[in-house]
């Protein structure tokens, strides 16, 4: 299926979805994060896109604000698509889990939690997966300090 | 030349302290032989294992590396002894002299040849099973005092391993005193000079007791494919997680004993104990008969070795599995065809 | 009452927890793992990570394009030759560079080659896992010989450093065709030797056949790749479906079971040691000549965008993406390593098995800690 084609069928779930091509290899998808849960369990469910392989899960700090970015991979058909998600409340970040529609992003979720911080709502188990548990900050973030262990160059 | 020393010391000694005596030095010196045999099998394992994984094998200390377990030995003697602070003390210093103890107990009523025995009494085969199974509850006492969760799993699973196998290392000898009429280790012995050894006299039945003992033998040394109780990929070491230095070396020391009387028992009771093969030193009378009794053990723990360093592990049910659905059914059929054969007076 | 009445009034049990590193014979590094044990029973498994975590997202942010690639080495050091190509090949893809076909050829060779290392370690380790000692010794008198050409080439046996943006930091060694045939003829007659050490041996059939098992839906769900999830039957081979370097130009088959329990992800893996054999056999005798790289500027500056480059390690999918601004380092580079996915599957298969069982398991996955970690 091409990409205008899943562009097509998605862009009829909700008119809240921005869609780009432009500096990407894949066809991205910016959902607002109140959205995200609705519109990912589409995805998998949909018989015609059947997104079942979530093959990378990546937190990313903008500066303004901080997202998720989910790339997704049909395993039938073979096409890909990126999921965006802005979350634009830094100090406390907050978007749905998507754990419980591919089980891998238990495991990625917390690696963001981890490193940036981001929470995940109705998650299972939401802890610092890497971090010890009383580590301060999220080492990922554009605006973290660490003067000791960090080498600025 | 005991006669000698025993005249001597009888001579120059009141009756009862000669006595002791007499005891004292013959426990010393089966002491230090069985201190320096473990230590070779410790060698002797290393080197067969070299031999099957490609490698050399100790060879630096010493030619061949025959000094490689002594030196092993001064170190792990001179080595402080560490513990934890929340072990039972007494359980835990206690459980290693019950196994090294019971292994080389069971040691003295071997008849290694003719004339070198020590202690020839008449339920031989009885009391090797009862001092035997003393053993484990040095490693069940040492799991438990180590109050460390991976010895404590290690120890379940010994108990449980020894419990099972002890019947089929138990029904096996069985089989073969049907067969011998004896539990007296020289008498069983005297019977195969005329008749041929054992596993010959008893052929189907007797091959299929050897077959079981083996087996079973090797999952009482708690060696591999049986060592579980070690298991060293899934409970680091085991029941002797804790120990350190001597008392690590007791342990480990025992392991080589057991093996030791696992194939001595083998030997007697299936290969003709120090009765040459085919008569072939019958006449000689300056020939050691010392010899075929040590080259026929060392045959047999060959073969364990061999096990070892092939064979992956057992799971933990697949092990009582095979005893109690395998081995024991086996061994209880073949106790009664082994009467048949006896019976009926089908003894080759 | 009845009988599971009877012991439960009679007898207290209780669960109780046991730590599985990080310092443990069967986790391969310093991978902890909280288990829950019933006896000898497992009811949970929670991976406790970190312990090796060197935050190599954090230093490629501050580090140019050239400088990653030697980072990737120490991720999954049992495939660095392949992490490096993931690295270089999302920095070509970038730059809009054709690299030559001798390169191609050449990454392939290596990367095969490497993948052979990499399962060879691994069966040595299995069989170590489950008991048997001497696997160990009969892998790695074969590695060795790939160490060895893999030294002569590069200079480095593990951590190869290879590749750089471009193209290949030197041409081959003058022997390397010489050798790697020499392998190969070598390590023909040293598969079927591990079959019958090991993979014959009713014991070791006792201990994996039918156990672990991962569904189809599941090893997608979780996101298992590379043998893992072949072996329950998800076709998920890069090489394949998104073919990079020369795996366009050889023909190999995808290994395939459907069982999904530690047997056939054991049997994947061997049957990809032959699958590797030929791919290198059909590259062998023509690589190329030509160019071993394309000059790039000294200072590299990927175009403002996102890059994505999905490559097969020896575990898996290995994804690199690249969140470039147009200045000299990635804005956010992120590692989607196969071993953190292909771990959190173990909870799912271990659970109600023993601790025997889940140390073959693990095996089976083949963890690499600094790659889950990174």
């Amino acid at each position: 299926m091409t990409n205008q084609e899943i562009q097509h069928i998605i862009a009829s779930w909700s008119d809240k979805l921005e869609f780009t091509e432009e500096e990407s290899e894949f066809l991205n998808v910016i959902v607002p994060k109140e959205e995200l849960y609705t519109i990912c369990e589409q995805l998998k469910a949909n018989t015609d896109l059947k997104f079942d392989y979530l093959f990378c899960l990546t937190g990313i700090d903008w500066g303004s604000a901080l997202g998720v970015i989910y790339h997704l991979e049909s395993t039938t058909f073979r096409h890909n698509i990126v999921v965006k998600v802005k979350i634009s409340d830094r100090e406390n970040p907050i978007v749905d889990t998507v754990s419980d529609i591919w089980l891998t992003a238990e495991f990625h979720e917390m690696e963001v939690f981890d490193f940036f911080g981001i929470k995940f709502n109705n998650h299972p188990n939401l802890k610092r997966l890497f971090l010890p548990a009383e580590w301060e900050g999220y080492p990922l973030r554009k605006d973290y300090v660490d003067e000791v262990n960090m080498v600025i160059k | 030349m005991t006669k000698s020393i025993h005249d001597w010391l009888f001579s120059i000694l009141p009756e009862g302290i000669a006595s002791i005596t007499e005891m004292v030095l013959i426990a010393v010196a089966y002491l230090a032989l069985f201190a320096i045999a473990g230590l070779y099998l410790v060698l002797l394992e290393r080197k067969v294992a070299a031999w099957f994984q490609l490698r050399l094998g100790p060879n630096r200390v010493g030619p061949f590396g025959i000094f490689q377990t002594m030196a092993d030995a001064l170190k792990l003697v001179s080595k402080e002894l560490t513990s934890t602070d929340r072990v039972d003390k007494f359980l835990y210093n206690l459980a290693p002299y019950f196994v090294i103890v019971t292994a080389l107990l069971a040691m003295t009523i071997f008849p290694f040849s003719k004339q070198l025995q020590a202690f020839d009494i008449n339920i031989g085969m009885f009391f090797l099973l009862a001092i035997s199974s003393i053993g484990v509850i040095g490693i069940l006492v040492g799991g438990w005092a180590s109050n460390n969760k991976y010895a404590l799993i290690g120890a379940m699973r010994s108990g449980l391993q020894t419990i099972s196998y002890e019947l089929s290392v138990g029904l096996s000898i069985l089989t073969m005193v049907l067969l011998t009429g004896s539990l007296q280790l020289s008498e069983i012995i005297e019977i195969q000079r005329t008749g041929g050894w054992l596993i010959w006299q008893g052929h189907i039945p007797a091959i299929i007791a050897f077959m079981i003992f083996m087996i079973a033998g090797t999952a009482e040394t708690n060696r591999a494919p049986f060592d579980l109780v070690e298991a060293e990929s899934e409970l680091g070491a085991g029941f002797h997680t804790e120990y350190s230095g001597m008392k690590f070396a007791y342990f480990f020391l025992a392991e080589f004993i057991n093996m030791f009387i696992i194939a001595s028992i083998a030997v007697v009771l299936f290969f003709g104990g120090w009765l040459s093969p085919f008569g072939i030193t019958e006449g000689i009378t300056w020939f050691p008969e010392v010899f075929w009794f040590f080259i026929k053990v060392l045959l047999i723990i060959f073969l364990m070795m061999w096990f070892r360093w092939t064979f992956p592990r057992l799971r933990v049910d697949q092990l009582l599995t095979l005893e109690w659905k395998y081995l024991l059914p086996i061994n209880l059929v073949n106790i009664v065809f082994m009467a048949i054969v006896i019976w009926l007076n089908w003894i080759l | 009452m009845s009988k599971d009445q009877i012991i439960k009034s009679n007898f207290k049990t209780e669960e109780y927890f046991i730590n599985m590193g990080p310092q443990h014979p069967a986790t391969h590094g310093v991978l902890r793992l909280i288990l829950t044990i019933d006896g000898e029973i497992i009811r949970n498994i929670e991976p406790d990570l970190g312990y090796i975590h060197r935050s190599i997202e954090k230093m490629c942010e501050r580090d140019s394009y050239q400088q990653i690639v030697h980072l990737t080495d120490r991720m999954d050091y049992l495939s660095s030759h392949i992490n490096n190509e993931a690295v270089c090949l999302v920095v070509e893809k970038g730059l809009e560079i054709e690299v030559p076909e001798r390169v191609k050829v050449i990454r392939t060779i290596i990367a095969e080659l490497t993948r052979i290392a990499s399962h060879c370690l691994w069966w040595g380790v299995m069989g170590m896992d489950v008991g048997a000692l001497t696997t160990y010794f009969y892998a790695f008198r074969d590695r060795e010989m790939i160490n060895d050409i893999f030294e002569e080439t590069c200079g480095a046996r593990l951590t190869m450093n290879y590749n750089i943006p471009g193209g290949l930091m030197f041409d081959i060694h003058p022997n390397f065709v010489k050798r790697v045939k020499d392998f190969i003829t070598h390590f023909k007659t040293k598969i079927p030797e591990y079959d019958r050490l090991l993979t014959g041996n009713v014991i070791f059939q006792k201990r994996t056949k039918g156990i672990g098992i991962l569904t189809k839906e599941d090893a997608i769900s979780f996101g298992a790749s590379g043998p893992v999830a072949r072996a329950s039957g998800v076709s998920c081979d890069i090489r394949k479906i998104h073919s990079y370097s020369a795996y366009d130009q050889v023909n190999f088959n995808e290994v395939l079971f459907t069982e999904g329990d530690s047997l056939s992800r054991y049997k994947v893996r061997i049957q990809e040691l032959w699958e590797s054999l030929s791919i290198i056999e059909q590259l062998i005798d023509n690589i190329p000549e030509g160019d071993i790289k394309v000059q790039t500027k000294a200072v590299i500056k990927l175009p403002k965008g996102e890059f994505y480059q999905r490559v097969e390690t020896a575990r898996g999918e290995l994804g690199v993406y690249v969140n470039s601004t147009g200045t000299k380092n990635p804005y956010r580079l992120k590692f989607r390593s196969p071993g953190f996915s292909n771990l959190s599957v173990l909870n799912k298969i271990a659970k109600g098995y023993k601790i025997g069982d889940l140390v073959a398991i693990m095996s089976t996955i083949d963890i690499v800690v600094p790659d889950i970690d990174r």
